[in-house]
């Protein structure tokens, strides 16, 4: 296997007026390709400014950050977006996706800052709408789609570029248990397929469905264990 | 090219979404731009007018009048004295070579009858070169000619208020008319020319041949002299050359010594044209300057808009530069939204100004001119106005940090 993400010694200080907030402290850290990671901790852990680092909105102070054998850490701001553009897929918690836009429309966003050309993007966006079930309503506006319908296609249009990583930032946070359990069935599929997901979470019910769970604390990772049974979202779908 | 298509096309988007306040913002421009249309036209027609009534003058004329003379310290005006003779016009038409034609003139007012029908006109004793000085067509019949001058005889031309007064309707051709009781023919009918830059009615009058008018109607106490002259010089950039050939053999023939006032004046016809073309352009300047306040007033409506806009979709910034929006494509999403909010809103106002111009030239009659040069400079300068007053806004929707437009609520 081989590593997506490799973090050495990343840490992140933020200074606001006097105040020197430490975010992040000496953090290292390495995803290997088909990993599915839940990042954990409590709020003010570190774990939003280290999900920030890793999907390249956010340059560390000091140390460095590889993705796919590339050094970012210096790279400058347009060049960030071009990462951002081709090797990160976001997915957020309260699913930021353009509203009065259809689905279709969402999903091609990121293919069109890629400069795909038209028929290249429908068809590449219809694909992906079908990897999460919604082939159906590519044409419906987002905001006419129930929450567990618009987290699906904001992680359409996170894997339209074929991104290393995708990260998702809370992403059950506004869902309900049913909801929850179906995106996090896509999620799992995905990552059988090898799509590399980092996922941040508060929730351990949530972070027991992936592989591999690390926890932050006052800027520091007091944990990293392999999940040695994840729990299977399908079965439990089925279950209830 | 392609990524100026898709601006263009979220920009479209993203006004749809906002129609009513896109039209609102859209409102200062449309009207600066509709003022603008409408006032050049109407201004460009007022001017026109004034032009065609100066040209309806003739073209490249001098006027050679009478001057002032000095006897026992008392000058008279200009025009005071007939010093001019018929003499002068011809030796200034064989000798001046920047001089295409002369027409001498005795001018006086008459009674003029025919029939039972009498009206009070304007004589003018001229030669057949009046109606080339003064371009002025013949409707029906024939021109005087030089036989009638030299002959002098009882022949004359009258203008289309004379014969509307004294004819009707019937046909005024071979009909005698009675000038100061003297019977004259009626050999031709000028064509109408309107009112002059004055106001007055050019076609009231009646051309008679020059001897006649001498010798026979206003019979004068100094026999040859005339009243003016009018002299056309072959074109306009022999105009200034002909006034100087003028003078000189004016000057010579007169013999007026250095240091003596002349005892006649040239003018040039032209300076009115001048002064007229003076004060379009004052016009048009005083235009331009409502027309930029109007678009500058518009233009910070837009920017206004546009700060709000910005504000208003912090978060959708922040989605875009998520998935990968660099500053530039920001700021051209919205540099194009305000240069298509500012265009349209030219285009708008281009049609609502050129609408405007015509209804007012049907309602009130005024005579408008529509320029196609004006209208591609408001639309253009619409752009311009959308470029200048977006530019702040879209740096600013560009400058914006992906991670604080991402949480902003």
């Amino acid at each position: 296997m081989s590593e997506v993400v490799s973090l050495k010694g990343i840490s992140k200080i933020y200074t606001m007026g006097d105040q020197r907030v430490e975010a992040l402290k000496d953090i290292s850290l390495t995803v290997q390709k088909g990993d599915f990671v839940a990042i954990m901790g409590a709020s003010g852990s570190g774990k939003s400014t280290c999900m920030n680092i890793l999907g390249c909105l956010d340059k560390p102070t000091s140390g460095e950050y590889w993705l796919e054998g590339v050094n970012v850490s210096d790279l400058a701001k347009n060049q960030l977006a071009d990462i951002r553009n081709s090797k990160i897929g976001f997915v957020f918690q309260g699913f930021n996706l353009l509203a009065r836009t259809t689905a279709r429309e969402n999903v091609e966003l990121p293919l069109i800052y890629a400069k795909a050309s038209s028929s290249e993007r429908r068809e590449r966006a219809e694909a992906a709408l079908s990897m999460v079930g919604l082939s159906d309503r590519a044409d419906h506006y987002s905001n006419q789609l129930s929450g567990g319908q618009q987290q699906r296609v904001a992680i359409a249009r996170a894997l339209v570029n074929q991104p290393a990583i995708i990260m998702a930032d809370e992403p059950t946070g506004n869902l309900d248990s049913k909801t929850t359990l179906e995106i996090m069935s896509i999620f799992q599929k995905l990552n059988r397929q090898g799509i590399t997901i980092i996922m941040i979470t508060h929730e351990p019910d949530v972070a027991a469905f992936t592989g591999r769970n690390i926890v932050f604390r006052d800027g520091h990772i007091i944990s990293d264990t392999k999940v040695i049974n994840p729990t299977d979202a399908e079965t439990m779908r089925e279950a209830i | 090219m392609i990524q100026l298509m898709m601006s263009l096309r979220i920009a479209i988007r993203a006004l749809r979404v906002n129609k009513m306040r896109a039209l609102l913002t859209m409102l200062g421009i449309i009207i600066g731009i509709a003022a603008v249309i409408a006032m050049v036209a109407i201004g460009a027609g007022a001017s026109k007018v004034i032009s065609d009534q100066i040209a309806s003058m003739g073209s490249n004329l001098l006027l050679v009048l009478p001057g002032s003379t000095t006897s026992g310290g008392l000058r008279t005006g200009s025009g005071g004295t007939p010093t001019l003779t018929y003499d002068d016009a011809k030796a200034i038409k064989a000798e001046c070579p920047s001089v295409s034609e002369v027409a001498p003139t005795v001018r006086g007012t008459a009674q003029v009858v025919y029939g039972n029908q009498n009206w009070s006109t304007i004589v003018l004793g001229t030669t057949p070169e009046m109606v080339i000085v003064r371009e002025w067509p013949i409707q029906s019949g024939r021109n005087l000619s030089q036989s009638d001058v030299d002959g002098a005889t009882k022949n004359c031309l009258i203008g289309q208020t004379v014969a509307e007064n004294l004819f009707g309707d019937s046909d005024p051709l071979g009909k005698i008319v009675r000038i100061k009781k003297v019977p004259f023919t009626v050999v031709g009918v000028l064509d109408r020319k309107g009112r002059s830059a004055q106001g007055t009615d050019q076609d009231d009058v009646i051309y008679i041949p020059l001897i006649t008018a001498q010798r026979k109607v206003f019979g004068s106490l100094f026999p040859n002299t005339i009243g003016a002259m009018m002299i056309q010089a072959k074109d306009a950039e022999s105009l200034k050359k002909a006034e100087e050939e003028v003078t000189s053999l004016l000057t010579q023939r007169h013999r007026i010594g250095p240091n003596k006032d002349a005892d006649f004046t040239v003018r040039n016809l032209s300076e009115i044209m001048e002064v007229s073309a003076q004060s379009s352009k004052v016009m048009s300047l005083l235009l331009g300057a409502v027309a930029s306040i109007s678009l500058i007033v518009g233009g910070i409506g837009i920017m206004n808009i546009m700060l709000v806009s910005v504000t208003e979709r912090t978060r959708e910034i922040g989605i875009r530069m998520a998935i990968g929006a660099k500053e530039g494509d920001i700021l051209l999403q919205f540099l194009t939204e305000a240069v298509l909010l500012t265009t349209l809103g030219g285009i708008v106002g281009m049609v609502l100004g050129v609408t405007s111009a015509f209804t007012v030239s049907k309602l009130a009659g005024w005579p408008t001119l529509i320029s196609f040069q004006a209208i591609v400079i408001a639309v253009v300068f619409s752009a311009g106005v959308g470029v200048f007053f977006g530019f702040y806004p879209a740096r600013k929707a560009a400058s914006l940090n992906p991670i604080d437009a991402l949480r902003y609520e």
